[in-house]
């Protein structure tokens, strides 16, 4: 039996490959955190460069890094809202989170940092939003941060 | 503020301001929605009264599939009042209570019941032999649901006849999908729903959904029901026939009810696809107001914009439950936790984490062991269990929370299939009660075909290839569409086989073995 089911998060030990962090600063990249055979495939399709990787329909996708041109289409498509684009730039690290809860916050908010598990670990600065009318009713938000955080915040909360 | 005023996906167009009278008190209603909405959303918990013991009596299921919101409306006793839309100036009331539906004096029943156990008036109440008229007189004005009508209704009734080659039972993903396949071949098809708007439970739906990206997949159910809406209106060939509810199947004739009309409708072919109603749970006071299906909370919140509560408990980790939780959350509702008597999550894993990341527990191997309140819900009791299925003793807490929402699975409406003779089998991994069917869908009637939940609980998804897997079948049989039409039947079954070929799908493989001949 799968830990993870049993606790509904992953753990860091349990996020699977991770981007080069040479990679991370040369732009974004998409990171999928979407380890359970499911029936669906929308982000192997919404991908242009062939970057998301899928045997059949219930595997779990599996990111080609290099391939990932960070152009935000898987997660603006992905129904777990498991999808979160990762980049490293001027040394901070930079999270973009879909986001479908209202007040939508708005660039250069400071917004609380919420790990897989909901608990605070930190502040951080909006940098982008694509408002919820663009991408039919998720925004995405893209959240500015220490770059050791990265792998941590999957939320935030809007203060 | 009980009504949502703003919500990240949704969108609420109020209808025309009317009032309604509730025991001759005014209530604010908008046309659109249901008297059990707009009663709610006025902050009525308590619509009538148990007729035995006088317990609390209130919203539950929200889709017409039990008895808990019924109540006299314009003079008619024992009405759901959550399939009833609201008009200006109708006349609701409680039933079984005295002087009102809130302090209600026979509710001492509810503390005497030692003194009336089941059948006591065969025991008690008999002798002396002559008193008995006057104990039968005065013990039957405490018996039946409601009043009668105290005037006849003296409306008018008509009947009609209609032939089709196809009659679909059902307007949701399953019935939309079998209209589609099958009236793009030419056949002449009446699709028929007893609710007003076509999307069966599509409609409060407001995530996205999953599958194959060719059907949808990313789409948000709200949206799925909208694209099938404006499909089904496309074809002449389709008589949309809403608001009519089907009643039984005689001989391969449909009966039905729209309004004061009586319908026969006689089709060449039949697909049942009626969808599912939720189960319920044992635990104290479980009857009170406040304790809800998970999917009646949904229909209150997304569809009438009404918020159920402040906080919730949600038991039961499926995936109704874990997206229930994030849509109550999307209307700034509290959700205190989440439930699971099984060792693991129930639902998809990537659900569990969206609530999980924003704050909500969830408890597995725990259950709920009472509701605390004595009118509605003040509060829950959970209890951990052990590797047995058993109470841990000592491991009891108390939640706090003003409403709970059942989402302990579903069970296909099949009652129709029953009345028709198809035959049944019982198959727990399918949801029940569940028909004998081949690979398209026909069951063992020949001519009626069965679609969606009411094969067996799935997802909206694979009801919908079922949909069009019954859809193309019927027709063919008819003599519509040509080798095309047959390639794409197969290619459906394919695509069905392929949905069900990871984990999710084993329960439901292991379950169809029995059923599918």
């Amino acid at each position: 039996m799968t830990e993870y089911c049993k606790r509904g998060y992953l753990l860091v030990s349990e996020i699977g490959e991770k981007p080069s962090e040479e990679r991370l600063r040369q732009k974004k990249v998409a990171f999928i955190e979407c380890p359970q055979e499911i029936p669906c495939n929308a982000c192997v399709h919404s991908c242009k460069f062939d970057a998301v990787l899928m045997d059949n329909i219930n595997a779990p996708p599996k990111m080609d890094y290099d391939a990932c041109t960070g152009c935000m289409r898987c997660i603006r498509v992905c129904p777990g809202l498991a999808i979160f684009m990762l980049e490293i730039k001027d040394d901070m690290g930079r999270v973009t989170m879909p986001y479908e809860f209202l007040p939508v916050p708005e660039k250069g908010e400071t917004v609380k940092l919420l790990n897989r598990e909901g608990k605070e670990v930190g502040e951080g600065t909006v940098t982008w939003v694509l408002p919820p009318e663009r991408n039919e009713g998720t925004a995405l938000v893209t959240v500015e941060m220490n770059k050791d955080l990265i792998y941590e915040v999957r939320a935030f909360r809007v203060v | 503020m009980v009504r949502l005023e703003r919500h990240p996906i949704l969108e609420f167009k109020k209808g025309k301001r009317v009032t309604i009278y509730f025991d001759g008190r005014p209530v604010e209603a908008y046309e659109g929605e249901t008297v059990a909405a707009a009663l709610y959303a006025s902050g009525l918990r308590i619509f009538s009264r148990s007729f035995r013991f006088h317990r609390p009596r209130g919203f539950f299921c929200a889709i017409g599939k039990c008895s808990s919101c019924m109540m006299e409306v314009d003079g008619i006793p024992n009405v759901r009042t959550c399939k009833v839309y609201v008009r200006d100036g109708m006349q609701i009331r409680s039933q079984n209570s005295f002087p009102n539906v809130n302090t209600d004096f026979y509710e001492i029943f509810d503390r005497l019941d030692s003194l009336f156990p089941h059948g006591f008036h065969y025991k008690k109440f008999i002798k002396p032999s002559f008193m008995r008229p006057f104990f039968v007189n005065s013990l039957r004005k405490f018996t039946g649901l409601g009043n009668f009508p105290k005037e006849e209704l003296g409306e008018e009734a008509y009947k009609k006849e209609i032939e089709c080659d196809i009659a679909i039972i059902g307007a949701g993903p399953a019935g939309l999908s079998a209209a589609i396949y099958a009236g793009e071949l030419g056949a002449d098809i009446c699709l028929i729903d007893e609710n007003p708007r076509v999307g069966g439970q599509l409609i409060k739906q407001t995530h996205r959904f999953f599958g194959s990206a060719e059907h949808g997949a990313g789409t948000r159910g709200i949206k799925i029901a909208e694209q099938l809406e404006e499909e089904i209106k496309r074809y002449e060939n389709v008589n949309l026939m809403l608001r009519t509810g089907v009643f039984g199947i005689y001989n391969g004739v449909v009966g039905a009810v729209r309004d004061n009309t009586l319908l026969k409708i006689k089709p060449k072919k039949i697909i049942i696809a009626t969808g599912a109603y939720e189960r319920t749970l044992i635990f104290e006071n479980n009857d009170l107001p406040g304790v809800y299906g998970a999917g009646g909370v949904q229909t209150l919140m997304n569809v009438y914009g009404v918020r159920p509560g402040d906080t919730g408990l949600v038991v039961g980790s499926g995936n109704v439950g874990l997206i229930l939780t994030y849509q109550l959350l999307q209307a700034g509702v509290n959700v205190a936790a989440i439930i699971e008597a099984m060792p693991v999550i129930g639902g998809y894993f990537v659900h569990a984490a969206k609530v999980r990341r924003l704050g909500v527990p969830i408890y597995t191997r725990h259950t709920i062991k009472r509701a605390y309140g004595s009118k509605t819900v003040e509060g829950a009791q959970i209890i951990a269990l052990d590797d047995k299925w058993q109470e841990i003793p000592g491991s009891g807490r108390d939640i706090e929370c003003d409403f709970i929402c059942i989402s302990v699975g579903l069970s296909p409406t099949h009652e129709l299939l029953y009345q028709a003779g198809c035959e049944m089998k019982f198959v727990p991994n399918l949801g029940g009660f569940v028909p004998v069917r081949d690979k398209y869908m026909e069951t063992t009637k020949k001519g009626i075909y069965v679609a969606g939940d009411v094969a067996g609980i799935e997802e909206a998804s694979t009801a919908m290839i079922e949909g069009r897997i019954s859809g193309l079948d019927s027709a063919i049989k008819l003599g519509y569409g040509d080798e095309k039409a047959k390639e794409m039947r197969e290619k459906m079954v394919m695509e069905l086989e392929d949905m069900r070929s990871g984990p999710f799908g084993i329960r439901i493989l292991e379950g169809l073995k029995h059923v599918v001949v």
